[in-house]
């Protein structure tokens, strides 16, 4: 499991981030979640809020976004609730990531199904550039953490980079992604599969076959 | 009313009890680390796991499952049986075989339960996790690797205390209990938690590495700190206090004790005054009690004598003082000792008349001149249960944390004669409204302006006067209360001023009078004092206190005095020789009979009967509220301030650890 204990509070980081504030935009948005709660349970938005200043921190930062406390304390005080509260949440969920990050978190998945499928392999590709986990790589670009599964089993391995899952990998096609990320390109999200286009069965469909170009009645046949 | 039957058993239950609560009904003993009575339910611990049909064919938490109609509940069969085992096994996977060296061995849930319901042995042998210590101030010491994630002490200052500073960081195997950034837990019933944990994570700092429970003898007492009179249980080795835990008492303290009244303990063996002392040439020396009877019959106080009680006082002691005074011919007698003169025409005019336990009931409060987390932490939890339940309150003073929604009506003390509409209309159309007088609204000349407030009912009494001293009831029922208050004490230039313990005093006062000085600890009394005597400790003495409520309690004497030093009412007794005159008891069952022949309700434990509020007088409240009583909470009598443990408190929690930094 990934370090989850939140970076020091040092005079640095206050220094850093005590003025953190959201922006225009940011705030707009926050204020939209809040508005999904009836009034006086502004705090059921704080996931969400976490969120929010988790990627405005990314942005300034140029990387994926992490939460240093002084922002956490702002998240609580924007929302106000105490922050052990706020706290309990961002080191509760992986999705908050603690301590700084690089601009493309790779997130191997590392649970059965995509071990079974090859993510050692993964594993390995992404040390062999210079990834090491739960480290930001020297020239600032990769953070890799070893996560739980994330829903994709029928097309794993898989790994999730910032916002994008990719899946179907191959260490030749993880290299292709991460080559093209590194570039500044976008490389195609999801499947890696040529011809797949979600997570439909490899080489079509092998049941319900009737179904796929129109609605078909069965029950007669059964 | 649902029937259920447990372990074959039908009994019935009342509405919205829980299964577990149903089987103690049926007095079966459930096991549980998390469920606790006074905290919401988290069912996190899965210790009170039992067998319950209709329902899945599995084991359930009964903590959290409602008892319904025609269930049947089973805590005995080979089921049960196995999950608390199970459960049991799981929660010593990661706990610690530390017993022997852990302070809660010998009180421990874990230790007791799992001795009941686990298995005989362990088949762990993968390596166990470890914690670090998280600091949580000077009075709360962690071991967090034995904490089991119960989650208690989160709720308790979650729910009781309201103040949200403990939580649960992490998940699954990382969870780890802690502080925001470990920062000490700052209020004022922190150490609750200490008895709240079921095992020995959240254990008592100052007394670490004591005593074991069972050397201990355990007495029952009344805790002195603030005029709530928790109840409480001294528990003492030799001649010395160790510790003090709260006892269970609905209509008092709960379960709870202000962390005051916890561990002001240690002072008792500080700063004592063992030996009689007399003033010669303007320095206090030692002497025999001869001495300082004979100095004392020199002025000849016949006529020309005052007493004055301290705040730590049982009511013996001020009845024993009152037949001196009295049989030397005079009637001066005062425990306001700051000055206070507010009118007491009759008893329940000063007193608590809601109850505690009733103010929870309360739905709209007004809190006149009175900081009630400093002054009374344990009334301030059931304000903010009476918050919680909907209650509006309103407070005329300077701003304090209340932990519950509060407004603020400034603090100007005359605003009572006018308050604005939206308060009048609340306290108007309450079923139950209540106001809260304080010491400060006492001073601001508050007393017949919040009387004149309608907060009676059919069967309800809104009018409540929150004292902060434990003698304050008795001394005002004794009769020490001049008209005028201290003020008039001084008038009189009495030639012999007996100071009980008087510490609150401003002694430049009595320049001309003998001051003798009847107290236990060397504090500010003391250094104004022509005459020492040294007295006992309400640790070391049996006593009647009653609480702000009117409330008569008795403790009893756990250890004896220190050194010379013996119980006030022998030194008072011996006095009345030296002097010459008879006070007419001789024993303390004399003394005590003599008491309740004059005030028939000191003998009776429970609720005074304290008669019927006065009509409001005329008296004008005026001036601004400026700040409360209270300046430092941890140090509010000789006691606590001779306790090392409050002085840290005080230094840490309240002025920022300024003094600690200062050290290093």
């Amino acid at each position: 499991m990934a370090d989850r204990t939140p970076a020091p509070d040092t005079p640095e980081l206050r220094d850093r981030w005590g003025g953190f504030e959201f922006t225009e935009a940011y705030r707009e948005r926050a204020d939209k979640e809040i508005a999904k709660y009836p009034p006086g349970r502004q705090k059921s938005a704080v996931m969400a809020l976490l969120d929010l200043a988790q990627r405005q921190v990314g942005e300034e930062t140029e990387t994926q976004g992490w939460l240093p406390l002084p922002v956490i304390e702002y998240v609580a005080d924007y929302l106000d609730m105490p922050v052990i509260r706020v706290l309990e949440v961002a080191s509760f969920y992986f999705m908050y990531n603690l301590v700084p990050v690089g601009k493309f978190h790779v997130q191997v998945c590392g649970t059965t199904p995509c071990k079974l499928r090859g993510s050692d392999a993964l594993f390995e590709t992404c040390k062999k550039r210079g990834m090491v986990k739960g480290h930001v790589s020297e020239d600032g670009l990769w953070t890799l953490t070893e996560v739980e599964c994330m829903g994709n089993c029928a097309t794993a391995p898989m790994a999730q980079i910032n916002d994008g899952n990719y899946e179907d990998l191959t260490p030749e096609r993880l290299d292709a992604v991460l080559d093209a990320l590194a570039a500044g390109e976008q490389p195609k999200e999801g499947t890696q599969e040529p011809g797949r286009h979600t997570s439909e069965p490899a080489g079509g469909p092998t049941t319900l076959k009737a179904m796929v170009d129109a609605n078909h009645d069965y029950r007669d046949e059964w | 009313m649902p029937k259920v039957k447990v372990d074959g058993v039908e009994i019935e239950v009342p509405d919205g009890a829980t299964v577990l609560q149903a089987c103690e009904l049926a007095g079966k003993e459930i096991p549980r680390f998390c469920y606790h009575e006074r905290l919401s339910i988290a069912g996190n611990c899965r210790m009170c796991l039992v067998e319950v049909k209709p329902g899945p064919p599995k084991p359930q938490a009964s903590c959290a499952l409602p008892a319904a109609e025609n269930q049947e509940i089973r805590t005995d069969s080979e089921m049960v049986k196995k999950a608390r085992e199970g459960v049991m096994e799981f929660l010593l996977i990661n706990h610690p075989l530390d017993c022997p060296i852990c302070d809660q061995g010998g009180e421990c849930d874990l230790q007791d339960q799992s001795v009941a319901y686990g298995r005989g042995g362990s088949r762990y042998h993968e390596n166990k996790r470890a914690v670090t210590e998280k600091y949580m101030g000077p009075l709360i010491k962690t071991v967090m690797t034995r904490c089991i994630h119960c989650t208690r002490c989160v709720r308790f200052s979650e729910e009781i205390a309201g103040v949200d500073e403990i939580g649960a960081v992490g998940r699954g195997e990382d969870m780890q209990i802690t502080t925001y950034l470990e920062q000490a837990a700052e209020h004022e019933l922190s150490a609750n938690v200490i008895d709240l944990c079921p095992v020995g994570a959240l254990t008592s700092r100052p007394y670490a590495f004591e005593a074991r429970p069972w050397e201990l003898k355990k007495t029952l007492s009344i805790d002195v700190s603030d005029a709530v009179g928790a109840n409480i249980r001294l528990d003492a080795r030799g001649r010395e206090v160790l510790r003090a835990l709260p006892r269970i008492n609905d209509d008092v303290n709960e379960e709870w004790l202000s962390d005051k009244g916890r561990y002001m303990v240690d002072g008792l063996t500080r700063r004592r005054l063992d030996r009689v002392w007399i003033r010669k040439a303007g320095k206090l020396q030692p002497a025999s009690w001869d001495e300082a009877f004979k100095a004392i019959a020199k002025v000849k106080p016949q006529g020309s004598v005052a007493a004055i009680a301290g705040d730590l006082l049982d009511c013996e002691t001020m009845f024993a003082a009152k037949k001196l005074v009295n049989a030397l011919g005079s009637d001066l007698l005062e425990g306001r000792q700051t000055g206070l003169a507010y009118p007491v025409p009759s008893l329940a005019a000063s007193a608590f008349n809601s109850t505690f336990a009733g103010i929870e009931t309360a739905d709209a409060i007004l809190i006149v001149g009175s900081n009630v987390r400093w002054e009374a932490p344990l009334v301030n939890v059931r304000l903010r249960k009476a918050a919680k339940k909907g209650a509006k309150v309103f407070i005329v003073g300077p701003y304090w944390d209340p932990t519950y929604p509060a407004e603020f009506l400034g603090d100007d003390a005359a605003i009572l004669h006018d308050l604005p509409a939206h308060v009048t209309e609340a306290l108007a159309k309450a079923e139950r409204p209540a106001v809260i007088l304080g010491g400060a609204g006492l001073a601001a000349g508050a007393f017949d302006a919040a009387l004149a407030l309608d907060v009676q009912r059919d069967g309800w009494n809104g009018f409540n006067v929150l004292h902060f001293s434990a003698a304050r009831m008795g001394s005002l029922m004794l009769g020490y209360a001049q008209k005028g208050g201290l003020a008039d004490v001084v008038k009189a230039e009495p030639k012999l001023v007996l100071a009980l313990g008087s510490d609150e005093v401003d002694w430049s006062q009595f320049d001309q009078s003998l001051k003798v000085f009847i107290g236990h600890h060397g504090d500010k009394g003391a250094h104004a004092a022509d005459i020492i005597l040294p007295a006992a400790a309400y640790s070391e003495k049996d006593g009647t206190y009653v609480n702000t409520e009117g409330r008569v309690q008795f403790a009893e004497k756990a250890v004896f005095a220190p050194g010379d030093a013996r119980e006030d009412w022998t030194i008072l007794r011996a006095l009345a020789d030296a002097l010459g005159v008879s006070v007419g008891f001789d024993s303390f069952e004399q003394l005590q009979s003599a008491m309740i022949a004059e005030v028939p309700a000191l003998g009776e434990e429970g609720l005074a009967d304290l008669g019927k509020l006065p009509k409001a007088g005329k008296g004008k409240a005026k001036g601004r509220i400026a700040a409360y009583p209270i300046k430092d909470f941890y140090l509010t009598n000789a006691i606590a301030r001779a306790s090392a443990v409050m002085q840290q408190c005080s230094a840490e929690l309240l002025h920022g650890g300024e003094a600690l930094e200062a050290a290093e």
